[in-house]
């Protein structure tokens, strides 16, 4: 891998829970621009690496370098700022707001203006409002949305709600998202479509993708790199076809799964 | 869209308030409109930390306490001009709800309940028990009525205007937060501070802010409060307050600015209507209490609210035929 | 700052934390089944008080009997309370049933007031007054009366929790309704059993505190107050936490008032609450909890 390209960088991470040491050693790298999955049997360490990566839990050891700044200390909210912007395993749209509303949420610091902005209702307030609308909008088109813009968000069935939390992610126009099983409960042509979006994603705004996914048909398809995880270690990282050849992997995972 | 919800609903309010003096002119109904109007100033507040942020403090009644009494003390013991009594009464509250909010709100929901009632516990405990400076119990008295600008808001109607305009103001510029990136951010607070978080939300800031707006609020209650009975005790800030407080949010409808006006009306209105069942009025107002929460799971805005669709169907329907 | 003394404010600040430790108990039992706060708690414990001394008065009762009575009715009134105000509203916000709970405190207050009067009450000592003095300090029977009771109370519930059928199936709905449920438990029934035992167990907490402290219609206000304090103070959902969070809380109290100042002895509770929420929010006992996503 070209450190040059190297957007995110994960070099050596320990997390320990208690007495578990649920990660160990973990070394793993998204290259700009590349769609990289994070696999591994179900206890893995993988939503504990995404939660690390993104400042929710501490790490006890190691460092998490993003566009070769070293963000281990830095908070959530920040690391956001910098442009990494992430999903959840277990649905988290905003369940107070429109469709529309959670996608504009996702442009939080894209269109600024002050409190005092709103209160007084400048014309700024006016001009940024109409940009962050736009924005959202021109997402929920990305991701095929654009009819449902104005219904309650919890109103979506349960696919489209994963596309909303899609389609927020990357209305802050990020540097990286971190997908976290975004396939998790979808059927298998909505599955397909999933695929497609994030390989969108990537293609069209060129953002780079980290994905931790189940199913291996979507991981095989659209991954650039895969990174093997079991019981909190890496054991394997390469191409899809390194991977799916990889007797250790077999052993650990591929040989039980749909 | 919801801006103009708003627009239509705030009309509709200051036509309202603007008209009710007319229809109700005994000065007794005006009397309970000044204070519903009060009380509502701090309710809109509230409701904005509970219903949008959904934050809880069952200590809110102190932030009237401290700006009342802080205004009471200074100008009736220290002579300061009024107005400069009531900034002063919502500069303490405010760095009061700073100082609390800054350790409170680093805690989950249950806690910060605790945590804000105890603070109001001893907001009240301390009012009550510090005589030289407050009264104690039996309440400090000979607050002067309310003046500004050189006029003093001397008769009930010109104080209801007077209530009616700061509450306006109020609720404009809760209806402006609300309708904003902030509100947005609030209402993300409330649904899942994770996910805000990672839309680059400083979720701690955020309900920090909306704490201390919620106080100041309160604060000014507390003021006009204080300058319209000229006469305060602790009793009105304990708990039994906050917990009104609290109720009035809800039952009105928390997740409307105008949850808290309607709540803050309807129940100040209440008691003094079952006053006049003289001791069955404890009963009556604990039963009212449970059956509009059984019946009115979204407040009684949403029950306005399904009713006025309700009409409307059948209205509708009629028309259809 | 003697034995005597200290041991005195020992003594009586265990006898009230009794009481606080119990009210904590029935909050905890309730929070357990049904996720809910309940702020009638404190009621249970003022009718425990008020109605014993109602009984004792009006029908000529010994005062055994009356205790007996006075628990049983509240007991029912538990019940009452579930059927008619919680049951309805099964699956509505927690927010909305604590507002209910609310209404319900303020409704058995209301009644309290009409037919039990305004007046302040007092039971007499269930064995005398003849104080026993041990160590510098002065202690009355009553206290330990207290102390005897509130432990017999304490192991009893544990007895029932951890041997019999019914207190494991109610665990059960505590840690997970659905499942309970699944392998069928009645779960409306559990929810009805843990509003009884809190309301008998908070009129126990009442009944034996009113001769020491006497009561009346608004008791209920305060001490439901400093048993929710107790319970977040042992740590809200363990049930020993929040019996153990009360004698803290009316030991410290009494020592507060003691050495410092009784003006503000009721701000004490509130005090230590706070100063445990802000370095230990879980409570003394309970888990410090890792937050995963």
């Amino acid at each position: 891998m070209n450190n040059n390209a190297c957007l995110l960088k994960c070099t050596d991470i320990y997390v320990r829970f208690g007495g578990v040491m649920a990660l160990s050693g973990v070394n793993f790298q998204a290259a700009k621009g590349s769609i990289s999955a994070l696999i591994g049997p179900n206890g893995a360490g993988k939503t504990t690496l995404l939660n690390v990566i993104t400042g929710m839990i501490p790490h006890s050891d190691g460092s998490i370098e993003f566009n070769s700044r070293d963000l281990s200390k830095v908070a959530t909210h920040i690391r956001s700022q910098e442009g990494m912007v992430r999903t959840f395993q277990n649905l988290e749209v905003f369940s107070h707001m429109s469709v529309l509303e959670n996608v504009m949420t996702g442009a939080h610091n894209r269109y600024k203006y002050s409190v005092l902005d709103s209160i007084f209702k400048t014309p700024r307030y006016f001009a940024r409002e109409r940009e962050c609308r736009q924005a959202a909008l021109e997402k929920l088109k990305f991701v095929g949305l654009e009819n449902e813009w104005n219904l309650p968000a919890l109103d979506l069935p349960y696919g489209k709600q994963r596309l909303l939390e899609l389609a927020r992610a990357i209305c802050g126009q990020p540097e990286l998202i971190l997908l976290d099983e975004p396939a998790a409960g979808l059927n298998p042509r909505e599955t397909r479509t999933l695929g497609e979006v994030i390989s969108a994603v990537r293609q069209d705004l060129g953002i780079t993708v980290v994905l931790v996914e189940h199913d291996m048909e979507l991981v095989m398809s659209i991954s650039d790199e895969i990174t093997v995880l079991n019981f909190g270690q890496v054991i394997a990282t390469g191409t899809p076809g390194d991977i799916q050849n990889n007797p250790e992997v077999i052993k650990a995972y591929l040989g039980s799964e749909d | 869209m919801e801006g103009r919800k708003s627009i239509i609903s705030l009309a509709v309010f200051i036509v309202a308030a603007a008209g009710f003096p007319w229809i109700l002119t005994n000065e007794y109904y005006i009397s309970i409109l000044i204070l519903a109007g009060i009380t509502a100033i701090g309710v809109v507040g509230l409701n904005l930390l509970l219903g949008f942020a959904g934050q809880i403090s069952l200590g809110h009644a102190a932030f009237f306490g401290i700006s009342a009494y802080t205004s009471a003390i200074l100008t009736t013991n220290y002579g300061f001009p009024v107005l400069a009594g009531i900034i002063a009464g919502i500069i303490l509250s405010a760095v009061v709800a700073f100082l609390i909010g800054m350790p409170a709100l680093k805690l989950r929901a249950l806690s910060l309940a605790m945590a804000t009632l105890g603070f109001g516990l001893i907001v009240y405990i301390f009012l009550n028990e510090t005589i030289t400076l407050t009264g104690g119990p039996s309440g400090f008295v000979g607050i002067p009525r309310f003046n500004a600008l050189g006029y003093e808001f001397y008769s009930d109607l010109a104080y209801y205007y007077l209530v009616a305009g700061v509450l306006t103001v109020v609720i404009v510029i809760s209806l402006n937060l609300i309708n904003s990136r902030a509100g947005r951010a609030l209402k993300a607070i409330h649904s899942s501070e994770n996910a805000a978080r990672v839309m680059g939300i400083n979720v701690f800031r955020f309900k920090l802010f909306v704490f201390v707006l919620s106080a100041v609020f309160a604060a000014i209650a507390g003021g006009l409060y204080a300058h319209y009975l000229s006469f305060v005790a602790p009793s009105s800030f304990g708990f039994h307050a906050s917990l009104q407080l609290i109720v009035m949010a809800i039952l009105g409808g928390m997740s409307s600015v105008w949850g808290g006006v309607i709540g803050a009306l309807f129940l100040t209105a209440m008691p003094e209507f079952l006053r006049m069942y003289e001791e069955l009025e404890t009963i009556l107002y604990g039963l009212i209490l449970i059956l509009c929460m059984m019946f009115m799971p979204q407040g009684l805005v949403g029950g306005l609210a399904k009713l006025s669709v309700y009409i409307s169907d059948r209205l509708f329907r009629r028309r259809l035929k | 700052m003697d034995l005597g003394s200290t041991l005195q404010y020992l003594i009586s600040g265990l006898t009230v934390g009794s009481t606080y430790g119990l009210t904590a108990l029935g909050f905890t039992i309730i929070f357990n089944a049904t996720r809910v706060i309940n702020f009638a708690q404190g009621e249970f414990v003022m009718l425990g008080g008020m109605l014993a001394v109602y009984f004792a008065g009006a029908f000529n009762i010994g005062l055994i009997p009356a205790i007996l009575l006075a628990v049983a009715c509240t007991t029912l009134v538990g019940v009452c309370m579930e059927r008619v105000a919680i049951r309805p509203v099964q699956g509505a916000h927690v927010v909305n049933i604590i507002i209910i709970t609310i209404g319900v405190s303020i409704f058995i207050r209301g009644v309290a007031m009409i037919f039990l009067g305004k007046d302040t009450f007092v039971l007499p000592p269930f064995s005398g007054t003849q104080a026993i003095y041990f160590l510098g300090a002065t202690i009355i029977p009553q206290s330990i009366w207290i102390l005897l009771i509130t432990m017999l109370v304490l192991l009893g519930l544990r007895a029932f929790f951890n041997n019999t059928i019914f207190g494991k199936a109610m665990l059960a709905c505590s840690f997970e309704q659905k499942a309970a449920h699944l392998v069928g438990i009645s779960v409306d029934r559990m929810v009805m059993l843990s509003f009884a035992i809190s309301a008998l167990v908070g009129s126990i907490g009442g009944v034996i505190l009113t001769p020491i402290t006497m009561t009346s219609y608004d008791v209920g206000i305060m001490l439901g107050l400093k048993g929710f304090a107790a319970c977040i103070l042992g740590g809200l959902g363990n049930p020993f936490g929040a019996a153990a969070g009360g004698l803290i809380i009316g030991v410290l109290e009494a020592l507060g008032a003691g050495f410092i100042s009784s003006a503000f002895k009721d701000a004490f509770a509130f005090i230590i609450l706070l100063v445990i929420l802000f370095v230990k929010p879980s409570g003394i006992f309970g888990r410090a909890d890792i937050e995963r996503v």
